[in-house]
């Protein structure tokens, strides 16, 4: 198994350790005015065997703020576990709700300060009282980048010019949701370490809305 | 030093050491480094090349394993067990490294027990796969230990998979070792939603069995143990056997030179002396009753 893994590498695989899992990914956040939507497929793999093909890769942080885990499964899940526990703490001792700011620059320090030891690229994106929603996007290296469509894992890269070309501005929250569903199915065509299902999540000020659409029903051409 | 050395206790009593041993790694590493040709070649850990299922149904968590384990291409124990106690109500199959999932399983059971304990509740699942994904993962993959963890709690029956770097996942139904593609295959085909006590047990049968003859790491019988929502356990070591060593023995033929008959040897006499027993007892010493004022 620890060779297959070796022998069957992508860009972003690469750093992982043998054996390790990967959430070879498509993972994407886009806000719209007072909200924002966030996306993945749902495919775990190692090397050539799908581990999960259900899986949830977007994590929840605090109550209006979630995060799309892509690169290690490990390395990504115990990143998400800190955050979501030093928000609680932080959440606590300000007795006040945290922004997607500080979730983000949370979540940038712990990337960049392990930086040598961690394979993490994660989106961070959600709804808050100062700036609406929002979404930051956190790739390898440990950099912090606020966007207005957000994409991530190694299915992006085969939709860089399609999610040019569907983000516009101020789009309704009923356009972004189908922008994005429409997008990570595209990828997921593509892109051999993504597919299953995709998984959404709408985050606004009236809640959560969690979402699937099942691998049959992809919104997928044109 | 010398005045220190224990040499006067038994070695009976000397407790194991305790969690995981590194000493052997420069040791390793040395042998390694002077090349695999000659008389010093790399030892070979036992691993567990193996099937390990779980699924859950209407009522439980139904676990399965096979029982074989090897070392290289040699089989090293034909009847081994690798469905290990968590919890009263959590059992935990494992793959990877023998010693490794061993260790692991049993270290986290202890910490269970002590939160159980001093909390006075029953353990959750969630709590025992927290706990092993932190170890895990502090470990950064070395301890190769692949779980399929079950159980039942106050939030019903559960499933877990936790692989050696620490990633989980939360599934209905889950397979992990050398043959849980074989596994998996059966699961995939034939899994269904509500399943009673018996449709699981046949499937995790067949699963496993599945995992036995298609994957070379994978051999012998099949255990399975079941978790109800009642509390109750069914451990069924040797669920299915469907490789008998019985058989093979019988098959051989010794001559009769090598049976001998009662009373071959002669019983020249017969005493029975107690055994000495090593260290000191109570009678050996003056009990003083501690001063409490």
């Amino acid at each position: 198994m620890a060779a297959l893994a070796n022998s069957f590498l992508s860009p972003e695989s690469s750093r992982l350790k043998p054996g390790e899992l990967s959430t070879g990914t498509t993972i994407m956040a886009v806000p719209f005015p007072g909200g924002v939507v966030l996306g993945a497929d749902s495919r775990v793999s190692t090397g050539t065997y799908i581990a999960n093909r259900t899986s949830d890769k977007i994590a929840q942080l605090s109550s209006k703020i979630f995060c799309c885990r892509s690169g290690s499964a490990a390395d990504t899940q115990a990143l998400t576990d800190y955050v979501r526990f030093y928000l609680q703490q932080w959440e606590v001792e300000t007795g006040r709700n945290a922004t997607v700011k500080v979730a983000a620059h949370l979540m940038r320090k712990i990337c960049y300060q392990n930086k040598d030891n961690l394979s993490a690229g994660v989106i961070v994106g959600g709804w808050d009282e100062v700036d609406g929603g929002s979404v930051y996007n956190i790739p390898l290296g440990g950099t912090m980048i606020k966007m207005d469509c957000a994409i991530g894992g190694s299915g992006s890269t085969y939709i860089y010019g399609l999610t040019d070309a569907l983000h516009k501005p101020n789009m309704t929250k009923a356009e972004t949701v189908a922008m994005v569903k429409k997008s990570i199915s595209h990828a997921m065509a593509r892109d051999g370490s993504s597919g299953g299902i995709i998984r959404t999540c709408i985050v606004d000020e009236s809640g959560v809305e969690r979402e699937y659409i099942p691998g049959n029903q992809l919104p997928y051409g044109p | 030093m010398s005045e220190f050395t224990a040499s006067e206790t038994p070695e009976s009593i000397a407790p194991p050491p305790a969690g995981f041993s590194f000493e052997n790694v420069k040791r390793n590493a040395a042998i390694s480094a002077s090349g695999t040709t000659g008389a010093y070649t790399q030892a070979k850990a036992m691993k567990t090349g193996t099937t390990i299922v779980g699924t859950i149904f209407k009522g439980g968590v139904v676990l399965g394993a096979d029982t074989r384990a090897t070392g290289d291409t040699t089989v090293c124990d034909k009847n081994c067990e690798k469905i290990h106690y968590m919890a009263p109500n959590i059992y935990c199959c494992g793959a990877g490294t023998a010693a490794d999932t061993e260790k692991t399983t049993e270290l986290i059971a202890s910490q269970l027990e002590l939160l159980r304990m001093s909390t006075k509740t029953q353990s959750r699942i969630v709590t025992a796969c927290t706990l092993l994904k932190r170890m895990l993962f502090r470990y950064q993959g070395h301890v190769s230990a692949a779980l399929v963890l079950g159980g039942c709690d106050i939030n019903g029956p559960h499933v877990y998979q936790i692989y050696p770097h620490g990633s989980t996942g939360k599934l209905p139904y889950t397979t992990m070792g050398s043959g849980s593609l074989a596994a998996m295959s059966v699961f995939e085909s034939e899994w269904k939603e509500d399943m009673t006590e018996d449709e699981a047990k046949g499937l995790v049968e067949r699963a496993i069995t599945a995992g036995i003859f298609n994957d070379l790491g994978s051999g012998s019988n099949c255990d399975t143990c079941v978790i109800r929502m009642d509390g109750s356990i069914q451990m069924n070591r040797g669920a299915l056997k469907e490789n008998p060593v019985e058989p093979l023995r019988d098959a051989i033929k010794r001559s009769d030179r090598f049976n001998f008959p009662r009373g071959t040897t002669a019983v020249l006499s017969t005493e029975f002396v107690a055994h000495k027993t090593k260290g000191l007892s109570l009678d050996d010493v003056d009990v003083v009753t501690m001063d409490t004022n």
